[in-house]
């Protein structure tokens, strides 16, 4: 464990306040590095079974370096290496034999800015699925639609399902993309800063379907809006300089935090 | 804070020269391209008759018209860009999504430069001497592969260009749904970046269908209507070349026209292209 951390008993007991048992995926002393600088040092984290984890931090403290280890995205850029274990369900995806496709099939992901692919709204949605399973027309419907309708966009687009899926609004996009993350059924959905690039009215839809789709997904959210994660997350992490400074369910973290540091951050005084 | 008025008025006139300067440069470059324009319309527009489309080439003094040089145009075209779009957009794509960062693909995207900017009659030098002296005869295939060989340079930078355009994010979307990166390359980066990879296209075409030098030691010329290219085949710019040099005053008004469909041809193209990019990004 992290024995550079002076707030290590506190982060403990925090850690073992997570049920073991319902821990989806367990981050262990993960390292990180681009090229020979390192990101991250040492991070050790749980993410709980459908439940709502948040990262928070100021820029550049690896909060989206963490995210992107947790399906292995890095892999696409030689010269950025893990080093640790990171346990999906108790198997480590860092392991060189792990089929990449598999595990992303299982880790969705959202990003930062919409990426609507440049096709209809339907293509968009079933382009995932068309990778694992080959549908009949009417299942294929059935499962467009399902995910249209938990990302809550269904009622907007469902007249103008061949319409591209570039002509929608920013807001309408992002809600595509996470509509396209859950029509492939993962068990693990990774959001980034997934709200940083809407408007107010368009963020609030979004943190909603968040909210509902933890039912049935095991979330972890990136976000600089600390009221955000306030809201949707069930755990925070605070991490800070490559290192998970604290971790704990979202009221005690945002009440009564551990640290210095992140009772700075969270009042507003640095980051 | 005092303010200098000299200053700001020598700030203001700099700005006007400057500016008049951009204006007169630009007059000059298109009063030039405006001349050559009507020039090519004075001149041509006058031998366009039916005959230029449904004769070939004459004897000086008979009735003739451009029929096969049209012909043998449009297939060593045609053929060159079959083979230019499939090597060129290959390697752009190997450029940018692969090699492009190893010291391989830096040495290869290095030549491609230098074949961008190569002389086109070496090219047709070179295709000579692999494709026309061993078989010990002129060919409209040589011709087209040199006309490819002009094309695929252009075609190979403008494919790698597009492509590195394309927000990261859009491959790593496609990678995030566990699709292999070939696999979202073909499926969502090509459609994203088509309009860019049309222009490349459409540049290489230009740059090619007025090309001379390479087809003078390939396709060479052929004075009857023939669609085999296995044999000598005629052209436009060699038409125009052989032409627009002689006595006689018939074979210098076909070159002319042969100029204007050359210069109306491109401008048809281009439009076409244009036209289905923006059909296809508004469904």
């Amino acid at each position: 464990m992290n024995t550079l951390n002076p707030a290590m008993e506190d982060f403990e007991t925090s850690i073992a306040d997570v049920d073991r048992a319902a821990v989806k995926v367990d981050v262990r002393n993960l390292d990180f590095f681009y090229g020979k600088s390192p990101a991250l040092k040492g991070v050790s984290i749980p993410f709980a079974t459908n439940k709502v984890t948040a990262l928070i931090g100021p820029s550049g403290c690896g909060k989206s370096t963490l995210l992107r280890t947790l399906n292995r995205m890095y892999a696409l850029y030689p010269g950025q290496r893990a080093q640790g274990e990171i346990l999906l369900d108790g198997e480590n995806i860092l392991s060189p034999g792990v089929d990449l496709a598999r595990l992303r099939a299982r880790v969705g992901m959202v990003f930062q800015k919409p990426t609507p692919f440049p096709m209809s709204v339907y293509d968009n949605v079933a382009y995932g699925v068309r990778l694992y399973e080959t549908l009949a027309k009417p299942d294929m419907d059935a499962r467009v639609e399902e995910a249209l309708t938990r990302a809550a966009l269904w009622n907007e687009v469902k007249d103008n399902l061949k319409g591209s899926g570039l002509g929608l609004s920013g807001g309408q996009q992002q809600r595509l993309c996470v509509a396209r993350g859950i029509a492939v059924r993962p068990e693990v959905l990774l959001l980034d800063e997934p709200t940083s690039a809407l408007d107010p009215i368009s963020s609030a839809k979004l943190e909603e379907t968040v909210t509902r789709l933890k039912t049935d997904h095991t979330i972890v959210i990136v976000t600089h809006n600390l009221g955000q994660a306030a809201r949707v997350s069930d755990y925070t992490g605070f991490m800070y300089l490559g290192e998970l400074v604290e971790f704990g369910p979202t009221e005690n973290l945002f009440q009564r935090p551990a640290t210095r540091r992140t009772s700075d951050y969270i009042t507003g005084r640095f980051g | 804070m005092t303010i200098s008025t000299a200053r700001l008025a020598r700030r203001r006139a700099k700005d006007i020269a400057f500016k008049a300067f951009c204006v007169l440069v630009t007059v000059l470059a298109l009063t030039a391209l405006a001349a050559i324009l009507w020039s090519l319309l004075t001149q041509g527009l006058g031998g366009l008759n039916l005959d230029v489309f449904t004769r070939s080439t004459p004897a000086p003094g008979s009735r003739g018209g451009l029929a096969n040089a049209i012909v043998g145009s449009i297939a060593m075209c045609g053929l060159a860009m079959v083979i230019a779009l499939a090597v060129g957009i290959l390697a752009g794509t190997w450029l940018a999504e692969y090699g492009g960062r190893s010291a391989y693909g830096a040495v290869i995207r290095f030549l491609n430069d230098v074949l961008l900017s190569a002389p086109s009659i070496l090219v047709g030098l070179f295709v000579y001497e692999i494709l026309v002296a061993p078989f010990h005869t002129f060919s409209g295939l040589a011709g087209a592969v040199a006309l490819a060989m002009l094309a695929i340079p252009v075609i190979v930078r403008t494919t790698e260009d597009v492509l590195l355009l394309q927000a990261a994010t859009l491959r790593e979307a496609g990678v995030a749904l566990g699709a292999p990166l070939s696999f979202v390359i073909r499926t969502i980066l090509w459609r994203s970046a088509q309009s860019g990879l049309l222009t490349g296209a459409l540049l290489a075409f230009a740059r090619i269908s007025g090309e001379t030098a390479p087809l003078l030691f390939t396709a060479l010329n052929y004075q009857f209507f023939s669609l085999d290219l296995r044999h000598p085949t005629a052209s436009l710019p060699v038409v125009i070349f052989n032409f627009a040099l002689s006595a006689y005053d018939d074979w210098r008004r076909l070159a002319w026209a042969g100029a204007l469909l050359i210069a109306g041809a491109v401008l048809a193209v281009t439009i076409v292209a244009r036209i289905v990019a923006q059909e296809q990004k508004r469904s």
